[in-house]
């Protein structure tokens, strides 16, 4: 199997080599330092700030609020998203430098949720911008939360960055 | 003063408007006042020393078919009474004089009613939407009103997904050939 990292004895008494790949050195920074912008539309929100509080300690990933989109890694929707509102998520999304990374969280980012049947609900997160990890819940605890952001965690550190082409980000609709 | 003596008084100063006092089916008895008279009235129930409706507590409409309602909601400060007015259009031209003159604070109510329910407040000095996007189609809550297919690219409806997904308890076969 392979080990992103291995120490290695070096011969000198007492050090040690550490081997690694470049993809993987990228990969293990960009985990450990995403930084969420703060998102909040509705109740979702309050169990997001709950998230980044004392209790759960978001901040022990490495992740920490920001509030601009240019120095943030991953978009957290927190809450229903109105058309109205989508417009403006969509130019805030890209306005986020790359790589980036979007949680779609609760019930209503996902798919609408409670408030589909309204007029002025985007049905979907995923109808604008790609999502990497959905999160049910009506709102999701804040475990929840984190283990979405474990998750995400997981995708960038499976991920091989010196390997891709450049693609223009596809929208799902 | 109570609900239907206020009402009493309002159609004793105006004896020649054809008024209509409902109080059978309502825990609350109302007026209902031709809409050209709105304003006239209005400022009549707000200056009166007996009424002093001074305030404005909600405006709101009712798509009744045919024709579009619309409701005000009043309530004095000093006399600590409150009072219910109604305002009958035609759907198919639902002009309405605007209140904003009597109470300022109706401005941003009537805008909601128009941004809703297509009531067209005459005389109001910013009669735009407030909530929805400027370039939205249509009045949502006139019973009659469709949902476009989409909005600025986005699609506007999602599929079931039950109907999408296959269940967990299906045979593999269903759920490969998914």
């Amino acid at each position: 199997m392979y080990k992103p990292m291995s120490l290695v004895p070096s011969g000198e008494p007492g050090a040690t080599v550490i081997t690694t790949r470049v993809d993987d050195v990228l990969n293990w920074g960009r985990a450990n330092s995403l930084w969420y912008m703060l998102f909040g539309l509705a109740c979702c929100a309050i169990e997001m700030m709950q998230t980044g509080g004392p209790r759960a300690d978001l901040d022990r990933f490495g992740a920490v609020p920001r509030p601009t989109p240019r120095q943030s890694d991953l978009m957290l929707v927190a809450g229903t998203l109105t058309y109205k509102m989508a417009i403006r998520t969509k130019l805030l999304y890209e306005q986020m430098t790359e790589p980036k990374f979007v949680i779609a969280m609760g019930s209503c980012a996902t798919c609408g949720g409670l408030f589909s049947p309204g007029y002025s609900v985007l049905k979907g997160v995923d109808k604008i911008i790609p999502v990497d990890v959905y999160l049910p819940g009506c709102p999701p605890r804040p475990e929840a939360l984190t283990e979405a952001l474990i998750h995400v965690q997981r995708q960038i550190k499976r991920s091989r960055p010196l390997r891709q082409k450049h693609e223009d980000t596809k929208i799902i609709t | 003063m109570n609900e239907k003596n206020i009402l009493e008084k309002v159609m004793a100063e105006f004896p020649g408007v054809a008024f209509e006092l409902i109080e059978e089916n309502t825990d609350h008895p109302y007026l209902v006042i031709p809409a050209e008279r709105t304003a006239g009235i209005c400022r009549f129930l707000r200056d009166d020393p007996d009424l002093r409706l001074d305030a404005l507590s909600n405006l709101s409409s009712v798509d009744e078919g045919e024709i579009l309602t619309v409701v005000y909601h009043l309530f004095s400060y000093e006399h600590r009474h409150y009072s219910v007015l109604k305002v009958r259009v035609p759907r198919g031209a639902p002009d309405v004089p605007t209140v904003q003159t009597v109470w300022p604070g109706a401005g941003w109510f009537e805008r909601e009613a128009y941004d809703l329910m297509g009531i067209n407040f005459m005389g109001h000095n910013d009669l735009r939407r407030i909530m929805l996007p400027d370039d939205w189609v249509g009045h949502p809550l006139r019973k009659d009103w469709v949902e476009q297919e989409e909005y600025h690219g986005m699609g506007t409806s999602r599929n079931e997904p039950m109907d999408v997904l296959p269940l967990a308890d299906a045979p593999e076969k269903e759920k490969q050939s998914d």
